[in-house]
């Protein structure tokens, strides 16, 4: 069929030509005005039918099969032998179909809060929609290079535009530190395509590398993808760009770009340079469970709603990472293979809960105009259908069995077990300080008595509002209690990574 | 001498001859007319681009007794270097008017500038290059104190003056070392001799070489001869900063092509370590410097400097690739300056210049325009894909790793992330922060419809650049 042919150029240049054409018409008059419904209206178009076409990559997707789907490919660059080439696999889809899943329900979120220049706003999601599916995309390293930094511009701009108090410090830092993470990952790749003599994914997993070169390349990748991650100790831009950013950026960087990190772990470091990740496995390891642990209990200390769950992004992310890392210390493909879903299935999950709970906040945020705990108190008694979900959201982000967050966690808790004894009992840390540092949190603001006059004053949730909610409630209790085709999806895909991390390079 | 000889060198035969007729036209106009030498001046560019079209040859030949080369590369150089010239003298037009220094001369010196530009480009001999060169570098002095009762343009012109003639002496007495050494003025004859009699790469050459160097080095704005580069570009009005920040460095990759690829490709080894020094250097101070800039003419001077660090470690190289990645890059550099500094002019109007960082802040609620396109331009140069200025840096990059300098590689990505900051910045300036100047901004229709293709162009090309790495790569190949 042609259409399954190009679905994801679709997937990519839809958000983007209608973002572009946004921007092309403009904001003009104030936010209540016809021109700025009608650009309201546009981006959830667009946004929904990206969406409806990303469930044709569902459907059409054949779980079965480990290698790439949906190829497309056209020479790009010539005289560098780049080529526009794309293609998913198990590993992708799922984060493609989270972007696309998430999108739509920024655009509600923002739909009446966002009162300054709303055509650039949603223009600036759009754009970044389709610039994070080409990420997850794309099987040339330089077209998934461009595609990696060109998402800095509009998330650079929604945090600096549309942000709070301190916004530029918090988005210059966030470009700065991303940037510089890359461009080490760029120098990689022109070394890897000096090798090779192409920028192909394959070929860079197929090149045979000495171990000194894969050390180089395994830390240069490191730098971009701990960044990204973020990995301690290299993660203090997250909680300054989630304190700063507007609802909407904080949903899409925590629970998409962050698994920008995490996929370019698999897509990249662990086929390309196995005996280099082999070799620093350890550290990783290492760098996880701190994140894990030490994270947790700063997280646990944080007066600030969106710095807290800043925080606990970094910890649950710090799964993910051990998850990957820890497939040389497990004897036998059953377990290395478990911790490797755990990590994805954590990822996947992860995007729902944070971006939930990030919502949650901007709930609060834009009616009290406050995001530190103490402001609020007894929020249930007047907002009971929002403290149903608040309270769900933070049952889910401490793992509670039923919900998603359960079994990314306990895929990889049951990995790190097989693994090392210590290992597991750190990581298992984490449902006790998860629990302790959301539920705290969930208490402080949900119950008790009504604290001020502006918690008296709050209105529940309007309908607008619950949709989003509800939407993702939804996901996350769906995947919690019925993962099978998240998992079947990464299955084989899984199974052919490990196979081939398996086979030295040297 | 042949006729043909003509007919190849037509190009700039029939430049000399126009300008001859700008000058009478111009006579007989007066000052309220005097856009009528701009339209003519207009023609004359778009009618050299003809002539350039119609006289280049696919092969290079070599006329006038070995001192004129016409090859694909002069005219690839030329056909921009008229572009640029136009581009500036539109973008040039309504703030000279408005700003009473509307004068003939300016068009009148830009061509002339032009032609030196083209003899630059077509030089076979160390005194063609030589001429073609003070002839750009008199019209240069002379167009920076066009507005003769600025006091800050004075004083650019004279440190420009001084320090460009002391350059141009290094480059002369360079020049008379290497003719003495090797018997002969032309390139290729150079580069046989040092080839034929290897005992000749010794000492009394890399003397001349080294004041060869410090021309070249000039020319550019390269550290440590890069002093005159900020203050001339801040000094200078801004049409002239304009001129000076985009055709020229066409015509300096000519001299460093020309005299060090051409001429001395045989002491690579010799002149490499010190074109090294001088890039990294560039690369570093530029970068840095430009961090702790207020004036935005400064900072893109600045930002000039550490652009050359990139072209000269692309030439460093000394490879085919590493070449045409200069070619590249210098192309693709002047399109994006020629617009930031077109931003500017835009933004100016009588009696004030937006030549302050902060003049550039709210400009997202005074025209989301010409801010989304400051902001291609501004991306661009910090090397952030999908703008062009990404592909620059990439194909650079590459071809230092190819050569086997993979640390230096690194170094040059580290400088492009410090580099980022100060380009961030006026995109901060321009989205981030409220507007203190509200004036709607005054262009003419083909002023505002040109600055935005230029701008567009950058990002057109960095989402299609194979076509033009192609050809610079068969241009140099």
């Amino acid at each position: 069929m042609e259409l399954s042919q190009h679905l994801l150029s679709i997937l990519i240049w839809l958000p983007i030509v209608g973002g572009g054409a946004l921007i092309a018409i403009g904001d003009e008059g104030d936010a209540a005005s016809s021109r700025a419904s009608l650009m309201r209206v546009v981006a959830l178009l667009v946004s929904v039918t990206t969406f409806l076409f990303s469930v044709g990559l569902y459907v059409g997707f054949d779980n079965a099969m480990s290698g790439m789907q949906f190829i497309e490919k056209q020479p790009w660059v010539g005289s560098l032998n780049v080529f526009y080439s794309l293609g998913v696999d198990g590993i992708s889809t799922p984060l493609i179909l989270l972007t696309t899943f998430i999108t739509p329900l920024v655009v509600v979120a923002g739909w009446n809060t966002i009162t300054d220049r709303p055509a650039q706003y949603f223009a600036a999601f759009l754009i970044l929609e389709g610039l994070m599916v080409g990420v997850f995309s794309a099987l040339d390293a330089l077209l998934f290079y461009v595609f990696w930094e060109a998402m800095l511009i509009p998330m650079f701009l929604i945090i600096g535009i549309w942000g709070g108090k301190r916004r530029v410090y918090a988005t210059l830092k966030f470009f700065l530190y991303t940037f510089l993470g890359s461009v080490l990952m760029l120098v990689a790749f022109i070394y890897l395509y000096g090798q090779t003599g192409s920028f192909d994914l394959f070929g860079f997993m197929a090149a045979p590398l000495s171990m000194s070169a894969q050390k180089f390349i395994f830390i240069a990748f490191l730098l971009a993808f701990a960044v990204k991650v973020p990995m301690w100790p290299v993660h203090t831009w997250l909680p300054d760009a989630h304190v700063e950013a507007p609802t909407g950026g904080s949903v899409i960087l925590a629970a998409i770009m962050l698994k920008m990190g995490g996929y370019g772990f698999v897509r990249l470091s662990l086929p390309i340079v196995p005996d280099g990740s082999e070799y620093f496995a350890n550290m990783m390891i290492a760098l996880s469970l701190i994140a894990v642990v030490y994270i947790g209990f700063v997280a646990l200390m944080q007066k600030d709603m969106k710095k807290l769950i800043a925080y606990s992004s970094i910890a649950h992310m710090g799964f993910v990472t051990l998850g990957f890392f820890i497939l040389w210390s497990v004897s036998g493909s059953a377990g290395a293979g478990l911790g490797m879903t755990g990590g994805m299935v954590q990822m996947i999950s992860h995007g729902l809960i944070s971006g939930a709970m990030f919502l949650c906040v901007g709930v609060l945020y834009d009616r009290v105009h406050s995001r530190e705990i103490a402001d609020y108190g007894g929020v249930a008694n007047t907002m009971p259908v929002f403290a149903a979900f608040m309270v769900l959201f933070a049952m889910a982000n401490a793992g509670l069995p039923g919900t998603s967050g359960f079994v990314g966690e306990f895929m990889v808790i049951i990995a790190s077990f097989k693994a090392n004894f210590w290992y597991a009992f750190l990581a298992a840390t984490t449902l006790i300080l998860g629990a302790a540092y959301t539920l705290w949190m969930v208490k402080r603001v949900v119950y008790g008595e009504v604290a001020n006059e502006n918690v008296a004053a709050l209105k529940d949730l309007n309908a607008r509002e619950f949709i989003v909610l509800a939407i993702l409630a939804g996901s996350v209790l769906l995947l919690g209690i019925w993962p099978a085709p998240l998992v079947d999806m990464m299955n084989s895909t899984i199974d052919q990574l490990i196979q081939q991390v398996g086979q030295s390079k040297l | 001498m042949d006729w043909m000889d003509y007919i190849v060198a037509a190009p700039e035969i029939v430049l000399l001859g126009l300008i001859c007729l700008v000058l009478i036209a111009d006579l007989y106009t007066d000052d309220d007319h005097r856009v009528r030498t701009f339209r003519i001046s207009i023609l004359a560019l778009v009618l050299m681009l003809l002539v350039l079209d119609g006289s280049g040859s696919a092969t290079r030949t070599v006329i006038f007794s070995g001192s004129y080369v016409s090859d694909p590369l002069s005219q690839l150089l030329k056909m921009a270097a008229v572009v640029f010239v136009g581009v500036t003298f539109l973008y040039s037009r309504d703030y000279l008017r408005s700003n009473d220094i509307h004068k003939g001369e300016f068009y009148l010196i830009g061509l002339i500038g032009l032609l030196g530009m083209m003899i630059m480009m077509s030089a076979n001999s160390m005194l063609t290059m030589y001429l073609g060169l003070e002839t750009l570098a008199l019209s240069l002095y002379a167009l920076v104190a066009i507005d003769r009762n600025n006091v800050t343009s004075a004083e650019a012109a004279m440190k420009y003056f001084v320090l460009g003639a002391i350059a141009s002496g290094c480059l002369l007495y360079g020049i008379s070392w290497v003719y003495g050494v090797t018997g002969s003025l032309q390139f290729h004859e150079i580069a046989a001799a040092v080839r034929m009699d290897p005992s000749l790469n010794s000492l009394p050459l890399w003397f001349g070489l080294a004041f060869l160097i410090v021309g070249i080095a000039f020319k550019f704005g390269a550290v440590p001869f890069h002093m005159w580069l900020p203050d001339v570009y801040q000094g200078a009005r801004t049409p002239v900063t304009l001129y000076i920040a985009s055709a020229p460095k066409l015509a300096a990759l000519a001299l460093f092509l020309r005299i060090l690829s051409d001429g001395l490709g045989g002491l690579h080894e010799t002149w490499s370590g010190m074109i090294l020094v001088i890039a990294v250097l560039s690369l570093l101070v530029g970068n840095f410097v430009a961090i702790a800039q207020s004036n935005i003419k400064r900072m893109l001077g600045y930002s000039t400097i550490a652009h050359v660090g990139f072209i000269l470690l692309a030439l460093f190289c000394g490879t085919e690739q590493g070449n045409a990645a200069a070619l590249f890059y210098t192309l693709t550099y002047v399109v994006a300056a020629a617009g930031a500094f077109g931003m500017i002019i835009l933004l100016s109007r009588r009696g004030y210049d937006a030549e302050n960082l902060v003049d550039f802040k709210g400009l997202n609620a005074r025209s989301p325009w010409f801010a989304l396109m400051m902001m291609f331009l501004m991306f661009s140069m910090a090397g952030v894909p999908p703008f062009v200025g990404f592909f620059a840096k990439l194909n650079v990059i590459s071809a230092v790793i190819d050569s086997g300098y993979t640390a230096l590689a690194v170094l040059m990505v580290l400088a492009s992330v410090v580099g980022a900051y100060y380009y961030l910045r006026v995109i901060w300036y321009m989205y981030f922060e409220e507007a203190e100047d509200k004036a709607v901004l005054q262009a003419g229709t083909d002023t505002r419809l040109v600055l935005s293709l230029n701008s567009v162009a950058v990002l057109a090309l960095g989402i299609v650049p194979g076509w033009l790495m192609a050809l610079c790569i068969q241009i140099l190949g």
